[in-house]
C-alpha cells in the first residue's frame, strides 16, 4: 500500500473520529488468578495521536495493551479497534512486545525476524520473493540496522534487538502501532532512532500507543498521555492530564514530589 | 556372513527386499521426527513429546484386546496404531487441560500424566500375558522396538505416515516457527497460538505411533529431540536446521535399523538411539560454528589478543611484565629479548598499541553512539572499525589536548 493512499484512508478515519478510532476500551478487566491486573479501564485513542501508557511497576500498563489486543484472555470489557473487532481489523494492527518476552538464542538472522511482518500479506505457505526481502531491507534501513540484516539475532545488543522488533512492526504496514515499553534498556543512539521512526509514523497520519517509563520525555515524546494503576487514573492531551496531581495519584507515595516538580508540568 | 559383512550389504539395501524396507521405512520415520522435533525443540517443550509417546501404551492394550474380542489376530498394525493414538491424545490433552485449569506447572502435569498412563498401559499389558491369545502377541516390543519378523505392510504403513508427518511440517514450518519464537506477537497478527501447539503436538504423536514398532514408545523422544539438537549446533536458520534435524533422524534411523537387522538379538530401538548420540557427539565436539572445540579455540584465541595488548600497553608505559603468558606471547611475537627488554619491533608495537588506546578514548568521547564505539572489544585496530577521516579528527583532537596541557 503506497503511503498516499495510506493518508487519504486515514484521513477518511478522522472524518468519524468519535465512531472508528484506532481503539475504544470500555470495562476492560484483566486478572492473573483472581486478582484483577487491570480493573475496568476505559480508554479511547483518536486516530493520528501518539499516546504514552504511564503507570508504576505492576499497574498493568503492558496487561492492559495485551487485553486490549486479546494476547491474554479478558475477564470482562469490550474492546473495539477502528470500531470494529480486532478479528477483522488484525491487517491494519502492529504490536511489538517487549524485547524481554523472547528468547534471542532463537535460530534466526535479523532478515528473518522483520520477514515475520510479513506472514500477515504473504500468507502463511507462500513462499518468500525478492521483493519481500526488498521490502523487508527498506524496514531494516528506517530502524538503522541495514547491516546487520544477515546477523544472528543472538549476538544483537538490546538496543539492536528493539530495533529489529520495531522493523517487524513497519513491515506490517500498519495504521496502529502498539509499542510494549520499546524504549526500556536501550542505549541513547537507538532511543532518539525509535522516536524519530514513532513521530515519522504519525506525521503519516498513523496512531501510536506506547507503554513508557520514563517520565522525563513523555512531554517531550507523546501529545497524549494514559494514567493506569490497575484503573485509569485519567485521560488526555499532555498540556491537560500530565499534570503533578494526577502523578501524584497514579504513583501514590512513590514518587517524591521533588521528583514531580522536576518534570516542568504543564 | 560376517556380522560386518552383512551390515555392510544391508546399507547399501543389497540384504534382501524386507530388510531394505525396513531401514527406508526407518529412515522417513527419522525424517519426520527430526522435522517435526526441530519445532517442539524451539517451543522448549520436549518433555510434553515424552508424556504423549508413554501415554500411547494403554491404547496399545486396549485396541490389541478389541480386536481380539472381535475374533480377529489383534496385532494388525493400523488398529494398534489408531488405539494408541487414541490414549495418547487423551494424555495430550489432559497435560493441556491440567496446564490450563489448575495452578499446576507444566512440568507436573507431565509428570502425573506420564506415570499413570504407563502404569495403566502395564497392567494391562501382563493381563494380555494371561489371556489365552496373548502368549505371542509380542506387545512388548512396542516398548523398545523391533523391526523382527516386520511385515511388508508395516513397513509401508510407517514410511507413507512419516512422509506425510513431514509434509505437514513443511505446510505449518511458519506459523509454528512464529509461535515458537514470539508467541504473543503470533497471536496478535491472528494466528491460533493453542491450535499451532496443538498441531505441534499432533505431529509428535503421529511421529511417535507410527515409531512404535520400531523405536519404541520408550525412546521415541530421543529421535524427536536429539536430531534437531544436533542440527542447532551447525546453523543459525530456522529452515536449515529443519533439514539437518530431518536428515539426522532419517540418517539415525536407517544406520540403526541396518545395525539392528545385521544383528537380530539388539533392540532396534535403543540401536537408532545411540547413532543419533553419535551424531550429536560429534557435533556437540567438533562443528566450527557453535562446537565446544571451535568456541574453546574462539576464547583461546581472544585470551592471546588480551595478553598481547596489555603486554604491549605495559612495555609502551615501562611497566614491569610478570605475567608468565603475557611474557611468553610478546617473547614469541619478537617484541621482547630472552631477558625482557624490548626489541626495536616491540617499541613500534608498542606505541601503537597506546596510540591506539588513546585514540578510542577521544572516540568514546566524541561518538558516545556511534557503532564503532559500540562494538569495540578493546582489541581490533581503530584502522578497521572507523573510516581514515574520522580517525584524522580523532588525532587532531589529541593534539589539540597536548597543545593545551603544555
Amino acid at each position: 500500500m503506497s503511503n498516499a493512499k495510506l493518508i487519504a484512508e486515514s484521513g477518511k478515519i478522522l472524518d468519524v473520529a468519535a465512531k472508528d478510532a484506532p481503539l475504544t476500551v470500555r470495562g476492560l478487566t484483566v486478572s492473573y488468578g483472581n486478582k484483577p491486573a487491570v480493573f475496568s479501564v476505559d480508554a479511547s485513542i483518536p486516530a493520528g495521536s501518539m499516546t504514552a501508557i504511564i503507570g508504576p511497576n505492576g499497574a498493568g500498563k503492558s496487561t492492559f495493551l495485551k487485553g486490549a489486543l486479546g494476547v491474554v484472555p479478558r475477564l470482562s470489557g469490550e474492546v473495539r479497534i477502528f470500531g470494529k473487532l480486532f478479528s477483522e481489523t488484525r491487517d491494519r494492527v502492529a504490536y511489538v512486545p517487549q524485547r524481554a518476552s523472547v528468547d534471542w538464542d532463537f535460530p534466526a538472522r535479523v532478515i528473518d525476524v522483520v520477514l515475520m511482518g510479513l506472514y500477515g500479506s504473504v500468507g502463511l505457505f507462500r513462499l518468500w520473493r525478492s521483493r519481500h526481502r526488498e521490502q523487508a531491507m527498506e524496514c531494516l534501513e528506517r530502524v538503522g540496522m541495514a547491516d546487520f540484516a544477515d546477523r544472528q539475532i543472538g549476538q544483537l545488543s538490546g538496543g539492536q534487538q528493539q530495533r529489529v522488533f520495531l522493523a517487524r512492526a513497519l513491515a506490517q504496514n500498519a495504521e496502529f502501532y502498539l509499542l510494549d515499553e520499546p524504549f526500556a534498556g536501550v542505549d541513547a543512539a537507538t532511543e532518539r532512532a525509535i522516536v524519530t521512526v514513532l513521530k515519522d509514523l504519525k506525521s503519516e497520519g498513523r496512531t501510536v500507543v506506547c507503554v513508557h517509563h520514563d517520565l522525563s520525555t513523555v512531554a517531550e515524546y507523546f501529545d497524549r498521555v494514559l494514567l493506569i494503576n490497575v484503573r485509569r487514573i485519567a485521560e488526555g492531551p499532555v498540556e491537560t492530564t500530565f499534570t503533578a496531581e494526577n502523578l501524584q495519584e497514579t504513583y501514590g507515595g512513590r514518587l517524591a514530589t521533588t521528583h514531580i516538580d522536576e518534570l516542568h508540568l504543564a | 556372513m560376517s556380522f560386518l559383512d552383512y551390515f555392510i550389504s544391508a546399507l547399501f539395501l543389497q540384504a534382501g527386499y524386507n530388510s531394505a524396507l525396513v531401514a527406508v521405512g526407518a529412515g522417513l520415520l527419522g525424517m519426520s521426527a527430526g522435522s517435526a522435533g526441530a519445532f517442539i525443540f524451539l517451543r522448549k517443550r520436549a518433555l510434553v513429546s515424552d508424556a504423549i509417546s508413554h501415554a500411547t501404551l494403554p491404547g496399545v492394550g486396549l485396541a490389541f484386546m478389541i480386536m481380539v474380542a472381535f475374533g480377529s489376530d489383534g496385532r494388525w498394525l493400523p488398529g494398534l496404531i489408531i488405539g494408541s493414538a487414541v490414549s495418547s491424545a487423551i494424555g495430550l490433552l489432559m497435560v493441556e487441560w491440567i496446564t490450563r485449569k489448575t495452578r499446576l506447572t507444566e512440568d507436573a502435569a507431565i509428570g502425573a500424566v506420564l506415570s499413570v498412563f504407563f502404569g495403566f498401559g502395564i497392567v494391562l499389558l501382563t493381563i494380555i500375558q494371561t489371556m489365552s491369545s496373548g502368549r505371542q502377541a509380542g506387545l512388548e516390543n512396542f516398548l523398545l522396538g523391533s523391526t523382527a519378523g516386520m511385515l511388508i505392510s508395516e513397513a509401508t504403513t510407517i514410511a507413507v505416515a512419516g512422509a506425510l508427518a513431514a509434509l505437514f511440517v513443511f505446510l505449518l514450518r511458519r506459523p509454528m516457527t512464529l509461535v515458537a519464537f514470539d508467541p504473543e506477537y503470533a497471536a496478535t497478527t491472528g494466528v491460533n497460538v493453542r491450535n499451532i501447539d496443538l498441531a505441534m503436538m499432533g505431529l509428535a504423536l503421529i511421529v511417535t505411533v507410527i515409531g512404535l514398532k520400531i523405536v519404541g514408545l520408550i525412546l521415541i523422544v530421543a529421535l524427536l529431540i536429539i536430531p534437531p539438537v544436533t542440527a542447532r549446533f551447525w546453523t543459525n536458520q530456522v529452515g536449515s536446521m529443519i533439514g539437518i534435524a530431518a536428515g539426522v533422524g532419517g540418517l539415525s534411523g536407517y544406520v540403526g535399523a541396518v545395525l539392528s537387522a545385521a544383528e537380530a538379538s539388539l533392540p532396534t530401538g535403543p540401536i537408532i538411539v545411540l547413532v543419533a548420540f553419535g551424531f550429536f557427539l560429534i557435533s556437540a565436539l567438533f562443528s566450527p560454528l557453535r562446537g565446544g572445540l571451535a568456541s574453546a579455540l574462539r576464547h583461546q584465541r581472544f585470551q592471546r589478543r588480551v595478553h598481547r595488548r596489555q603486554g604491549l600497553l605495559s612495555l609502551s608505559r615501562r611497566e614491569p611484565i610478570y605475567d608468565g603468558l603475557t611474557l611468553r606471547i610478546l617473547r614469541r611475537s619478537g617484541f621482547i629479548r630472552r631477558d625482557g627488554v624490548a626489541t626495536a619491533r616491540g617499541r613500534v608495537a608498542a606505541a601503537k598499541a597506546a596510540r591506539d588506546e588513546a585514540r578510542w578514548a577521544v572516540a568514546r568521547r566524541m561518538l558516545p553512539e556511534d557503532s564503532a564505539v559500540e562494538h569495540y572489544d578493546g582489541l581490533t585496530p581503530i584502522e578497521r572499525m572507523m573510516t581514515p577521516d574520522q580517525i584524522a579528527e580523532i588525532d587532531r583532537m589529541i593534539l589539540d589536548q597536548q597543545g593545551g596541557m603544555a
